[in-house]
């Protein structure tokens, strides 16, 4: 094949398909065990500094907070972050520290909320690099190629755009249509975080609502960490065993953490918590807010319950229950300001 | 006049008058989304909206905050995944993409990834997103967006989203889909549209009470202005009283 033109970003996460089939013969157990484990223990295992790391969720949807907090508790640094549509959890992230690099389909933003202070302060300074831009697709390809154990998969995106120019991907002619086509490389991240609805203690795991693009993200996963709102009886699972999205062995450890995508929104059990969302935007306007928010709901609390108690516990979790379901009007102190 | 209507207000109506029954649209957050839910509550019942987390074919009850939201798969036909959209637009389905930018140029290339320069950035913006993915693969793209001299520029600092690229036939000549690219622009001065010959931004249509002079102007490169532009239509009240009802909160158009 021709090739066209190369992009200068920088290639993260991708592996020999060969080498990663030899890993994944040795790393990954095909048994049925218990993987049930604490939050602390499985970030303590799995995320060594330095890791490339993405959440499952999308912006503000189905996002592990209880993962991400603890990897900021941990105080890990050198991450890298995939930031496929990564909102609230590449914000907190970069403005801890925790986050150095990333690589860009969307980021320093929280969509109508407006932009992300914390870490567009990082960009700008140099605290965080951009390592490469890709498109949504771009990146959900990425993974979708690693899930398929291929080396890259082509696609029409990107072409003709300083996208691809500052991306890892690369132009060839294709052989059977004789035109340009982008070839994106397949990306394993070296840790996923990804929240579901239910699992049980192997790891077998639904999600209900859009799948988004945890499908190829869990089979393009080297670890997978999932939390979970509740643990199921294998029953459950086995009942109904076309709802499974992710089977059990691709998963290293199952926690459970009810309200763990707190403050993003969890279909059909809870909305975006706007009022702490929008706290955090007013204190990550400087660094001393961002320290405070951190003191306050990170650092001073040992477990995410603490923290669910300092949100407002159980009445502002009911208040976002109904707010999901459409019984109760959405409350975000971002929206007074826009007036 | 048609009342004291608010210039919001306006931006949606024309951008949903562009939108056709029994077609599909792909949107993303804000402006688009009112835009498509005000065309399904008015002239195009039969719109198929779809959006990039996986929401298809929706009946969206209020306005959602985010393009994952779970209103965005409300009633919906199917609650799907991100790569099924995607191929959807890329096979030709797609007939409809909606985009808004920070920057534009006269081909209708979009920047949503920085100002100044990629490696020191002056100020860094979200990046692609799904936008390239939105003006690559849909037949036909919808840019609404802010107009002044420092968005309308001859050339981007940076070309996040493909519009015609430097002219006739380079999509092609990229490899993006044959017959795709930009189809309107609404900003808060008119609707423009694309010359057939040259790919290059032309004024279809001024707001009630902006002149061409206003629609320059604001514009840093030369816009194409024909004899017969027309002038957009202001929203009737019973289209006033429905925005109100897709944003209750008044996330996008106000209180």
């Amino acid at each position: 094949m021709n090739t066209l033109q190369v992009g200068q970003g920088e290639l993260i996460g991708w592996h020999d398909p060969d080498e990663h089939r030899a890993w994944v013969a040795t790393h990954k157990s095909r048994a049925l065990e218990d993987k049930r484990t604490t939050i602390r223990q499985a970030v303590a295992q799995y995320i060594p500094d330095g890791a490339i790391i993405a959440c499952g969720g999308f912006g503000h949807i189905r996002v592990s907070m209880a993962a991400v907090y603890e990897i900021i508790r941990q105080r890990k640094r050198n991450l890298v972050f995939c930031g496929k549509t990564a909102v609230h959890d590449s914000d907190v992230l970069i403005a801890a520290g925790c986050v150095d690099r990333i690589e860009v389909a969307y980021a320093f933003g929280h969509e109508l909320r407006g932009l992300s202070p914390a870490s567009r302060r990082a960009v700008e300074s140099g605290r965080c690099r951009v390592v490469g831009e890709i498109s949504n697709a771009g990146y959900q390809w990425r993974f979708l190629a690693a899930a398929m154990g291929l080396p890259f998969i082509p696609a029409r995106v990107m072409l003709g755009t300083d996208t691809l120019a500052q991306s890892s991907a690369r132009v060839v002619e294709d052989p059977f249509s004789n035109k340009p086509v982008c070839l994106l490389p397949a990306c394993y991240p070296d840790v996923v975080l990804m929240h579901v609805h239910r699992c049980d203690r192997y790891g077998n795991a639904q999600i209900d609502g859009i799948a988004i693009e945890d499908f190829e993200l869990a089979r393009a996963a080297r670890r997978l960490i999932v939390t979970t709102e509740e643990i199921v009886g294998e029953d459950v699972i086995r009942e109904q065993p076309w709802r499974t999205l992710i089977p059990y062995y691709l998963v290293d450890a199952v926690v459970e953490a009810p309200f763990g995508a707190h403050p993003t929104l969890m279909p059909d059990r809870y909305y975006f918590d706007e009022v702490h969302i929008g706290e955090w935007l007013r204190l990550s306007k400087t660094d001393d807010g961002v320290a405070e928010y951190f003191d306050g709901y990170i650092y001073g609390v040992d477990h995410f319950d603490e923290y669910l108690d300092l949100i407002g516990g159980q009445e502002q979790l009911e208040y976002l229950r109904q707010v999901e379901h459409l019984e109760a009007p959405l409350r975000a102190p971002w929206l007074e300001e826009k007036k | 006049m048609n009342g004291d209507y608010k210039p919001i207000e306006l931006l949606a109506y024309v951008a949903s008058g562009l939108l056709e029954d029994k077609k599909s649209v792909f949107v993303g957050t804000g402006l688009p989304m009112i835009a498509a839910m005000l065309a399904q509550r008015t002239h195009a019942p039969g719109l198929l909206i779809v959006f990039e987390a996986g929401g298809i074919g929706p009946q969206v009850p209020v306005l959602p905050i985010s393009v994952g939201d779970s209103r965005t798969f409300y009633r919906a036909v199917a609650a799907s995944s991100m790569h099924d959209v995607m191929s959807a637009s890329q096979s030709g389905y797609l007939d409809y993409g909606f985009l808004g930018a920070a920057q534009i140029d006269p081909y209708g290339n979009l920047n949503t990834t920085v100002i100044g320069d990629w490696g020191n950035p002056r100020v860094r913006l979200p990046g692609s997103g799904g936008a390239n993915d939105v003006g690559s693969l849909c037949w036909r793209t919808i840019i609404v967006m802010r107009q002044d001299q420092r968005r309308f520029v001859e050339r981007l600092d940076f070309l996040t989203t493909p519009g015609y690229l430097d002219g006739p036939g380079a999509r092609e000549r990229a490899g993006l889909p044959a017959g795709s690219g930009p189809h309107r622009l609404i900003t808060q001065l008119g609707l423009y549209g694309f010359d057939e010959e040259s790919r290059r931004m032309k004024l279809l249509a001024t707001h009630p009470g902006v002149t061409i002079d206003d629609v320059q102007a604001s514009s840093s490169f030369e816009l194409i202005i024909p004899d017969d532009v027309g002038t957009t239509e202001p929203p009737p009240p019973e289209v006033r009283r429905i925005l109100g009802e897709i944003d209750p909160a008044g996330m996008v158009i106000g209180k």
